[in-house]
């Protein structure tokens, strides 16, 4: 295969044009999740839990944890896109087989895919921003900063689920993710507590996996400070992106260019 | 003969394609004229779907080379298809979108205008007699409504050749006349149509040459007339005994008539005069007879052999 066939064109755009107009469809029913669900979270976690624990890293634990439901549910919303709904579109909707009848490539459909994984995640995190907002969880001038490390992280869990995605036969096989990757990170990557209370194995365990990276940028950022070390941040986040494409495009190439 | 008068415009040169150890195209060699329209024909598992899928580009080959209009598809790439429209054997609309939604997505898939697309869709709802759906989603329609919505699909770029695989499968008979009136308005038009089917009156209907495809290999080709006149000169005679048993079993036929074959309950003649095997057997009641003339049917199952084939492409 040439290199060219790696990089994507124009035509990932139709794509996720394409996802989006569908997603407009189904607005309402998914709007609601995307703001019901984070709101149930800081209720019963912020409130709840946040009575007996009180400040956590020198903040209310209701600040403390908005800022991990955002970059958490940036995960789980990009994972369940580029594994459920893509699947979807692969094998039971034939979608896929219909875009490769026309000049697009296997690249712009992943990179389609990749794309619009990341925008629902920002889609997801702003919801979560707002209702956060209300409780005085989000504060600070380096908010917006937010977005773009929440577009970032979107791709490398979006291209994650999508390696998923290419190697699975049937639904049952995401489980396997969930239970080895996405739940492990949801509760060891700084979502609830921080870093430094976990052993120092389990801390550099953790900074092999994206969410840690997502999290150690967006708590400073939506609680009105500056995040240190970000170029290394963003480095390993990129890294997941990039490879993660690859992998899945060898992945999608082999399996749909029979 | 058509080829030599109008140049090639799709040919297929000794195509090879093995899945693991299976050889699925043994040397697929045929080509189609610029605006006609080519039938492939053969069982399940004879490689239509895989040499259409070549023609495409979407499958790597292991031998042999597809040129289209001259040119050699390898080097094409994915922009062969832009001037290809595709019907694929499993329908694919998006079910979310609307019949109209569906045309203007696919467009896009083509990085064709808005205006062009839109003018374009509500042309080809026209066409296939889908206008007053437009706003309608897909569940609504029908079966023969949704193929019809993919073959206006296939059109959205003003396709130079349309590939049909199996379009009508599973419509009932108004639905596929529909289709097949469409079909032959395109070719006039002059779209080259390749159609995969395996029913023999679709490809009678609808195309100029057949190609018999068997094991991965076109075992015959020619005009339907043609495939008859070459395999089976003359009528056909079937003749079965009420009773259910063998019919003539001493074979008193071979006397009469040159060919035949015994399929389960059925003695099947094929000859120019079949009179005095009917002299013979027409008045006995024991027996019950239908003559007619022969057709790609009988050809088709001579060539490709009455086995049934239940595995799927």
């Amino acid at each position: 295969m040439p290199i060219g066939e790696i990089l994507p064109g124009a035509g990932a755009l139709a794509v996720l044009q394409r996802n989006f107009g569908v997603w407009r469809k189904l607005l309402v029913p998914s709007m609601l999740g995307n703001f019901g669900d984070p709101l149930l979270y800081l209720l019963a976690l912020g409130y709840g839990l946040g009575h007996f624990v009180g400040r956590m890293d020198g903040m209310p634990y209701i600040t403390f944890i908005a800022s991990g439901i955002v970059a958490s549910s940036v995960m789980n919303t990009a994972s369940f896109e580029g594994l459920y709904s893509a699947f979807t579109r692969m094998s039971a909707q034939h979608t896929y087989a219909a875009m490769l009848a026309t000049p697009l490539r296997v690249s712009d459909i992943l990179t389609g895919e990749v794309l619009w994984c990341a925008v629902k995640g920002l889609i997801s995190a702003v919801a979560i921003i707002i209702v956060a907002s209300f409780f005085g969880a989000i504060q600070g001038p380096w908010v917006f900063l937010a977005l773009p490390v929440v577009l970032l992280a979107g791709l490398s869990f979006g291209g994650l689920a999508l390696v998923m995605t290419a190697l699975a036969k049937s639904y049952d096989f995401f489980m396997y993710y969930f239970t080895l990757a996405v739940t492990p990170m949801f509760l060891f990557c700084g979502v609830f507590y921080p870093l430094h209370s976990l052993p120092p194995f389990a801390q550099q365990l953790a900074q092999v996996l994206p969410l840690t990276h997502a999290v150690a940028l967006l708590r400073p950022l939506l609680t009105g400070h500056l995040p240190h070390e970000v170029l290394y941040h963003m480095g390993v986040l990129l890294l997941y992106t990039l490879v993660a494409y690859v992998l899945a495009w060898r992945l999608f190439t082999r399996r749909l260019l029979r | 003969m058509a080829s030599v008068v109008n140049p090639a415009f799709l040919e297929l040169r000794v195509l090879h394609k093995r899945y693991g150890g299976r050889e699925v195209l043994r040397g697929v060699d045929f080509a189609v004229a610029a605006g006609e329209c080519f039938a492939l024909v053969g069982p399940n598992g004879a490689g239509k779907s895989t040499t259409v899928r070549a023609i495409q580009g979407l499958t790597p080959t292991d031998g042999g080379e597809i040129r289209i209009g001259g040119r050699a598809l390898a080097e094409m790439g994915r922009a062969a298809r832009a001037d290809m429209g595709v019907v694929p054997q499993t329908d694919n609309l998006d079910p979310d979108f609307t019949v109209q939604e569906n045309l203007w997505t696919y467009g896009r898939y083509f990085g064709l205008p808005k205006a062009l697309i839109r003018q374009r869709s509500a042309e080809l709802l026209e066409f296939m007699a889908l206008s007053d759906y437009a706003a309608q989603p897909i569940h609504s329609l029908s079966g023969g409504m949704q193929r019809r919505l993919t073959i206006a699909r296939a059109l959205i770029n003003a396709p130079k050749l349309l590939l049909l695989d199996e379009p009508t499968t599973g419509l009932d008979p108004q639905a596929r006349h529909l289709i097949w009136q469409r079909l032959r308005e395109l070719r006039r038009q002059g779209t080259t149509l390749l159609l995969t089917t395996h029913y023999m009156d679709e490809a009678e209907r609808l195309a100029d040459r057949v190609g018999i495809i068997d094991h991965g290999r076109i075992l015959a080709e020619d005009s339907p007339r043609g495939l008859i006149a070459t395999h089976i000169p003359g009528d056909v005679v079937e003749l079965r005994r009420v009773d259910g048993e063998l019919p003539d079993p001493q074979d008193l036929h071979h006397q009469w008539v040159s060919v035949s074959e015994r399929v389960g309950d059925t003695l099947i003649c094929y000859g120019t005069d079949l009179s005095p095997l009917l002299m013979h057997f027409a008045e006995d009641p024991a027996y019950r007879w239908i003559q007619r003339p022969a057709s790609l049917e009988d050809v088709f199952l001579r060539l490709t052999g009455r086995d049934l084939r239940e595995e799927s492409e």
